[in-house]
């Protein structure tokens, strides 16, 4: 156990953990942030993607203690009122069907288009190959971002 | 589909009848606001054995408030189909409602409330449609009744629109929430005088109407099974006996309370034989703070097995002892004709053995369920398909009655067939009594693959005879695979009715001679039911030995289709199956035939709309299946492009179908783009193995499912317009899908598919 002082959503929260503790476990059961999904604790699906300085990681599998000072966004801090274009888009689009896996899907989209604001289709899928759906929204995904990209 | 506890609670012919709920309804009833209008919505009608049930509980309650909200309590669970959606719009339509003031409540599991609340089966719409309707409509006609009484004009000179009574002449309006005072002294309608809306005065249905839960989705707020917190919850992560039936021998857990944030470690009983559904797995749970706790305890913990009877099972050496097996003669279960003497009078003999793998559920959303017990009773969140189910299970389990026991349903993070198993509410609500504890169950992804009702392998074997007059004159259909039975009953070898009428048993073309037999297969893990179930490696084989029967007849396979269909007409096999019927679906099949002219129509037209028969490039080929399930008729063609690397992308897939009245536009597209994707993880990437006894894939490395790269990338779906009943949209795109794909890699490289998943290297 250690106390971590981490930055998630432009606050700051001080938390005692085990040092391997993955960020998910800390956000979901320790903060409360519980719009992160658990999936696979493998960073196979993509479920559980938040940004650290802006980059997409899979919280499952990155420890408390490799936090340090970067600072941590969650699906709660993209937005005030969950109106960022891409959740504007995936409104729009009407992606979710179950909808476990969108905020990870929506955390990844968003990380890939302020690196690439751009992308072409075959950039869409290999920046987003990450995040399983399983009920299979990739296409409605795939044009909600090409709808941002374009805008 | 629910086999074989399928429908058995579930009410034919339904019909509805409305009433003011009394105050003491509405007591009961969460969700609703105080004061306001609140009607009843009781819906009747026949159950299995045809016996009309007269009274039962309300099973919806529909309330207008003063202030003009309409809220609606759905009883069906939520797992990414859209049902909170449709059905309330189907009331609100209606009703005349402005869906901006419509707010949906998700009941409470409550068979007495509700009525049975099992969701799966692809029949929501199909059973409530036509009840969600008159119950809309009679609360419309209160309405018109009370602003008719208030303005003193007739009353067949109001309407309602867009959550108003309006009257057309004078061109006067009212609110409903203005009514609400007066609607409450009227006496309720009677079902038969209310008039329904004509299909051109829907607002809503037949349109597309976006989710109800869309923003709480896309900004995270909205609650799933492993959202659920209660104060002082702590969190189980359970160690399972890696094979069926085995059960604990010994454990040590020093370690795993070494671990901070541990506080006790409970074994549980189980491991009986045969598994059900609602009973644990033998194992050892550890309860922590949190879940990473658990995890850790978990994984820390000695455990000592007594591995019983399945420990040397090996899934591929079931497969090859089913591979001979299918060789032999079998059980025959239909039978047409005479197909030995079309076999030895054929002038062409085709024969291939089909095999196709478990598969796993795999919801994104693992098994999870919160409990709480406390003085005698038992409360529980759960992301369920079945609450009832879990209802009954855990009262049973926890030998209380289950008045005592209240199941809360949260939002499924997918569930496909898997969360209407209640094995692991169970679970929770076993380890909070032992404990005193408000205990959530977390299933890790491991322990969801570990340890599922899985879909079973299969091996199968279609030969078919080509006459002297190039005819298709005989189809012998043998089929071997654990029965979903099974699960409840180890002594049941062969697949039941309900399992060959997905597809086997109901093979609807006019072919001469059908003979189907079974084979014993014997069950060594928990099968249950995935999306769509035996319609998937049935149809697979069926499907795709009608592809080769047409290249060997020299035939279009669409124009064979056609042909074999024969004249419009309604199908029936009951005369032909032997000492069994056919399920129909739970449905009478004189209500829902079996009609080959709207089999034939999708047909045509996702020949038209895919434009059949154009040239491909090199690589590139068009496949073709077409399927009725869940009553629904489906006709599919794909578009391959395979690589010279045997890489497979697929850049076009249409869909036709039938469902009837189509309620909402947008989730009858959802479903089919969603299925095909099902299907294609099933066509070319899903396969659970198992090895002493034990499932050898532990996350999504090795059980795979598509990604966005390889995933179908165009997927147009016509939807026939009709006003017939509206029948089920979850599972029927999942079974031609694959068939359809394997149809297109042959004729893209001339490499036939027996085999799922597929392998081009192979």
């Amino acid at each position: 156990m250690a106390n971590y002082s981490i930055q998630v959503n432009d606050k700051t929260y001080e938390v005692d953990v085990m040092d391997d503790m993955p960020l998910l476990w800390v956000l979901r059961d320790v903060l409360g942030l519980r719009g992160t999904k658990y999936g696979c604790g493998k960073a196979l699906c993509g479920a559980c993607t938040v940004h650290l300085d802006g980059t997409a990681i899979r919280s499952c599998s990155f420890a408390i203690s490799a936090v340090g000072k970067g600072k941590i966004t969650t699906i709660e801090g993209i937005s005030a009122n969950g109106d960022h274009p891409v959740q504007q888009a995936w409104e729009q689009y009407i992606v979710p069907q179950c909808g476990y896996c969108q905020t990870g899907q929506i955390m990844n989209a968003v990380a890939l288009l302020k690196s690439n604001p751009q992308p072409s289709e075959q950039e869409i899928e290999q920046a987003m190959q990450g995040n399983l759906c399983r009920c299979g929204t990739y296409n409605r995904i795939k044009a909600a971002i090409l709808s941002v990209a374009k805008a | 589909m629910n086999i074989p506890t399928s429908n058995k609670k579930e009410l034919k012919n339904v019909t509805s009848q409305v009433f003011k709920a009394s105050r003491r309804d509405f007591l009961k009833m969460g969700g609703l606001l105080a004061g306001g209008f609140v009607l009843g919505v009781n819906f009747f009608g026949c159950n299995e054995k045809g016996e009309k049930i007269t009274s039962i509980a309300p099973n919806v309650y529909l309330q207008i408030t003063s202030t003009g909200e309409v809220i609606i309590i759905t009883h069906r669970s939520e797992m990414g189909q859209g049902i909170r959606t449709s059905l309330p719009l189907i009331v609100a339509d209606e009703l005349g409602a402005e869906w901006s003031k419509v707010r949906i409540v998700q009941a409470e599991g409550d068979e007495k409330k509700y009525g049975s609340q099992n969701t799966d089966g692809s029949f929501s719409v199909r059973m409530f449609y036509k009840p969600m309707r008159e119950a809309g409509a009679i609360a419309k006609l209160l309405f018109m009744q009370a602003a008719a009484k208030q303005w003193q004009v007739p009353v067949a000179e109001c309407d309602t629109a867009a959550g108003k009574v309006v009257h057309r002449r004078s061109g006067k309006s009212i609110e409903f929430g203005k009514l609400v005072t007066t609607a409450q002294t009227l006496p309720i309608p009677n079902v038969k005088d209310i008039k329904l809306k004509e299909r051109q005065q829907f607002t809503m249905i037949g349109k597309a109407t976006p989710i109800v839960d869309l923003h709480d989705i896309v900004s995270g707020t909205a609650v799933f099974g492993i959202d659920t917190v209660v104060e002082n919850m702590k969190i189980a992560v359970i160690k399972r006996c890696p094979v069926l039936g085995g059960k604990v021998k010994s454990y040590n857990d020093k370690e795993t309370l070494a671990v901070p944030g541990v506080l006790k470690v409970i074994p549980i009983k189980g491991g009986d034989i045969p598994p059900t559904i609602e009973k644990p797995l033998s194992g050892v749970a550890v309860i922590a703070e949190n879940t990473w706790a658990a995890i850790k305890g978990r994984d820390l913990l000695d455990v000592t097995w007594d591995l019983g009877e399945h420990a040397t099972y090996d899934s591929a050496q079931q497969l090859e002892e089913l591979s001979k097996e299918i060789l032999k003669k079998g059980t025959i279960r239909r039978n047409r004709g005479d197909f030995d003497r079309a076999k030895v009078e054929a002038k062409k003999v085709i024969e291939h053995t089909y095999i196709a793998p478990y598969l796993a559920h795999g919801t994104i959303e693992p098994p999870n369920a919160l409990a709480v017990v406390k003085n005698g009773k038992c409360e529980v969140w759960a992301p369920t398909q079945h609450p009832q189910g879990a209802r009954d299970a855990v009262a049973n389990a926890l030998g209380m009655p289950a008045d005592e026991v209240k199941v809360n349903i949260t939002l499924l993070g997918g569930g496909f067939g898997r969360k209407s198993k209640p094995d692991f509410i169970v679970e929770a609500a076993l380890l909070a009594q032992e404990s005193g504890l408000p205990i959530k169950v977390q299933w890790t992804r491991e322990d969801d693959l570990h340890h599922d009702f899985f879909h079973a392998l299969s091996v199968q074997r279609i030969t078919a005879t080509i006459d002297q007059n190039n005819q298709i004159s005989g189809w012998n259909h043998h089929i071997a695979y654990p029965s979903i039975s099974a699960t409840f009953d180890t002594s049941v070898l062969q697949p039941a009715d309900g399992e060959l009428g997905q597809g086997a048993s109901d093979f609807p073309y006019d072919v001469p001679a059908v003979k189907v037999e079974t084979h014993d297969a014997k069950a060594h893990l928990r099968i249950g039911w995935l999306r769509s179930v035996r319609n998937i490696p049935q149809v697979f084989a069926i499907a795709t030995m009608l592809d080769e029967l047409a290249e060997a007849r020299g035939l279009d396979p669409v124009k064979q289709a056609l042909e074999l269909l024969g004249d419009d007409r309604a199908i029936t096999f009951d005369d032909e199956i032997v000492d069994g019927k056919y399920g129909n679906y739970g449905e009478d099949i004189s209500v829902y035939p079996w009609e080959t002219g709207r089999m034939k129509k999708v047909i045509e037209k996702v020949a038209q709309e895919a434009n059949w028969g154009r040239k491909l490039p090199a690589g590139s080929g068009l496949g073709f299946a077409a399927h009725k399930s869940f009553l629904t008729y489906v006709a599919c063609i794909v578009e391959v492009k395979v690589g010279p690397d045997n890489k497979i992308s697929i850049p076009h897939v249409h869909y036709a179908v039938d469902c009837g009245t189509a309620v909402n536009i947008d989730r009858i597209k959802s479903q089919f783009e969603g299925g095909a994707q099902f299907s294609a993880s099933i066509a070319l990437k899903s396969e659970i193995t198992v090895k002493e006894g034990a499932v050898v894939q532990n996350n999504f490395d090795s059980y795979q499912i598509v990604r966005m790269p390889e995933a179908p990338q165009q997927i147009h779906v016509h939807i026939i317009e009709s006003e017939d009943k509206p029948t089920g949209v979850g599972e029927p795109p999942v079974p031609p899908f694959t068939p359809a794909l394997c149809n297109a890699i042959y004729a893209a490289t001339g490499k036939r598919i027996y085999k799922l998943p597929i392998d081009l290297k192979g």
